[in-house]
């Protein structure tokens, strides 16, 4: 547990989370959150914090939004009674489709979002970074969409392992920028991104594909999510009459478990569970568990949980899943497990194959491994709960995940 | 006794009274190497006002290519924050120029803010600059170095707006660190009349001498800019003609001839 608060402070900030009290007008989440990032971005943000006050709350705006949604990402995605699943597990299982959303995943919600909201704050440009390249390739075609130039970086070793999803941002008319400093992954292209950003800090927005960064991004990234939690919510209620008794997602830096779990914060009868890519062990370098294995810290704008030394250098993560793979995680995740409204458990890469193999097989759907890590989390819960409702956000397809698991599954060189 | 902050305003101040820019030098510590960092301090020192010595970081987001690569090879031989302070403290004899450290904040915080002011005056260190850290941010950090009448220099940039300048200049302490451009340190920069004109704005509000950097590399730059700042900081341009295992001090007595 790596709660940095007492168990007042707990309490309390529990109290003001379920009051929708967070973030505060510091973008704090509790002692989380923040905005540290160059002085040459600070007029960037503010102007970033004036959009989203005035167009994240406005009818108008919301409403292009919603029609985006509905009419061209395919919302609301359904929500699948896994019968296979259930009758494996000894539980009841629904599955959330993020999956059949435009391109692939949840990311899609958040962009076309980001880029409807850069068009109205007048930037000529988006650039977005990409670790499985589900964010890049959601911002290339909400660019493509509302016509807007689109710049992706991603790490080298990320194009390697999703080289179909580069090929998606190509045709979709996005330029690919390989990063090739750092550690070649998300984090690399996060850094990269932002090097951008504040060389043109103007013209050029930032779409940032997770809860991660610098207030208002976790924010505005919760925002846009929370619709697969409220579609979720309504869902449950009118297929089964009640709420679920554990709703389970994945996080890397958290986008679409916070979009799952917040509608549900204030249901104190469900319980919620988030899975962090568990690697290949517990040792620092083997895996990406910023909420089980991380201290505080400040990264790439935001003070949260991190994977880091005693000298506050950022280390090095492992996950089968690129898409998880980041040392950090989103400061307001960092707030639900330190006031204890979320429980959040490490799954190994080994225990995510398996799972979606299981998945494969029992429901006709290959998941993302990403997403995998949240079945196998459910799986763990429904041996230990029998006859559980359990309400899994199944955050993307696994298509592009295929040169990964044709060696790690089906046994054929990579 | 002359506190550590008002000693890098005055080291800056005396060194631009003869009517050239105060010189500032910024070099990674332990890069290209661990072992001789105190001997490569005393011979920039010799030829600059004031020392900045990185702390390497992991992720250096405001940092271009040459630094980020000088932090990776010094992470790579085992430098941390606590290495420097102890080196330092540890010398038998100090550069003569006050030193500031330039380090993110997540090295700081996971030093601990609370002793780092005393380490800091143990080491010779008279203040921090910190690029991640904006003005909102900096209350805790600046309130524990304030004690020790330590500096935390603010930053100002060429898109910062007029009244958050002003709140900048004042809220400084031992210089104001005007970036030249919006971009990450390293690139050249043919210094705009515009850019000019915002270094005479600050220079005219600020009550702390006003010293500009990013993108500095040559003489000719350094003329451009000596009527409108009391200093220039030199960072990635000496950092490469370390890499090249140049004489540094040739470099830095170079840009001060013109």
């Amino acid at each position: 547990m790596n709660s940095i608060l007492s168990e007042d402070e707990s309490r309390a900030m529990l109290a003001k989370l379920l009051e929708d009290a967070y973030p505060d007008d510091r973008g704090r989440y509790g002692p989380f959150g923040g905005r540290y990032v160059p002085e040459t971005l600070v007029p960037a943000i503010d102007r970033l914090q004036a959009g989203v006050d005035r167009y994240l709350r406005d009818a108008d705006f919301l409403e292009e939004f919603h029609a985006e949604l509905a009419g061209w990402v395919g919302r609301p995605t359904p929500l699948t009674h896994a019968r296979g699943l259930s009758s494996r597990w000894g539980a009841q299982v629904w599955l959330k489709r993020e999956d059949l959303a435009h391109t692939g995943a949840h990311k899609i919600n958040n962009s076309i979002g980001q880029v409807l909201l850069a068009k109205k704050l007048g930037a000529r440009r988006i650039i977005a970074e990409t670790g499985a390249g589900q964010h890049g390739v959601a911002t290339a075609a909400a660019c493509a969409r509302l016509d807007m130039p689109c710049t992706v970086y991603m790490g080298a070793v990320d194009m390697a392992r999703q080289a179909p999803n580069v090929g998606r941002m190509k045709l979709l008319g996005a330029g690919v920028v390989p990063v090739t400093s750092g550690d070649r992954t998300l984090r690399a292209a996060v850094d990269e991104a932002l090097r951008d950003w504040v060389s043109d800090p103007d013209g050029t927005y930032y779409c940032l594909g997770s809860a991660i960064g610098p207030h208002p991004y976790p924010y505005i990234v919760r925002e846009l999510q929370s619709v697969i939690g409220r579609e979720a919510r309504e869902q449950f209620l009118a297929q089964t009459g009640v709420l679920p008794d554990l709703i389970a997602a994945c996080i890397g830096g958290g986008s679409n478990a916070i979009g799952l779990f917040h509608p549900f914060l204030k249901d104190s009868e469900v319980q919620m569970l988030g899975l962090e890519a568990g690697g290949i062990g517990a040792g620092l370098g083997q895996n990406a568990a910023s909420l089980a294995h991380g201290t505080p810290g400040v990264l790439q704008g935001c003070y949260s949980l991190l994977l880091q030394d005693e000298h506050g250098q950022i280390q090095e993560t492992q996950s089968v899943s690129a898409g998880l793979d980041y040392p950090g995680v989103g400061p307001e995740h960092a707030l639900l497990m330190s006031v204890g409204r979320v429980r959040y458990e490490a799954v190994e890469d080994t225990d995510a194959l398996e799972a979606l193999a299981e998945c494969c097989a029992a429901e006709g759907i290959l998941p993302a491994i990403e997403s995998s890590h949240a079945l196998a989390g459910a799986r763990r819960y429904a041996q230990a709960h029998p006859g559980a409702r359990i309400l899994i956000g199944l955050s993307g397809r696994g298509d592009k995940d295929m040169s990964t698991l044709q060696s790690r599954l089906l046994g054929e060189k990579e | 006794m002359m506190s550590p902050q008002t000693r890098i305003s005055e080291a800056i101040r005396s060194a631009a009274a003869g009517g050239q820019p105060a010189l500032v030098a910024y070099v990674t510590a332990g890069f290209p190497r661990r072992e001789g960092f105190l001997e490569q301090l005393h011979a920039i020192a010799e030829a600059v006002d004031v020392i900045e010595i990185g702390v390497p970081f992991s992720d250096p987001m405001a940092d271009g290519p040459t630094i980020q690569r000088s932090n990776r090879a010094a992470l790579a031989q085992g430098v941390s924050l606590q290495w420097i302070l102890a080196e330092l403290a540890a010398a038998e004899r100090r550069p003569a120029v006050p030193i500031l450290l330039m380090s993110y904040l997540n090295p700081l915080l996971a030093y601990g803010l609370e002793r780092l002011p005393d380490a800091a005056l143990r080491a010779g260190v008279s203040g921090f600059i910190v690029p991640d850290l904006p003005y909102e941010e900096c209350g805790p950090l600046r309130q524990t170095l304030d004690t020790r009448g330590l500096a935390l220099v603010q930053l100002i940039t060429p898109v910062t707006p007029p009244a958050r300048l002003q709140m900048l200049c004042d809220y400084s302490r031992g210089f104001v660190y005007a970036v030249t451009m919006t971009g990450t340190t390293g690139k050249s920069v043919a210094i705009p009349q515009n850019t000019l004109d915002y270094l005479q704005r600050a220079r005219r509000v600020s009550p702390l001498p006003v010293c500009a950097g990013f993108g500095i590399r040559g003489r000719e730059q350094v003329s451009r800019l000596a009527p409108y700042v009391d200093g220039v900081i030199v960072g990635s341009a000496l950092v490469e003609v370390i890499e090249r295992g140049e004489d540094p001090a040739a470099f830095l007595q170079a840009l001060r001839r013109g």
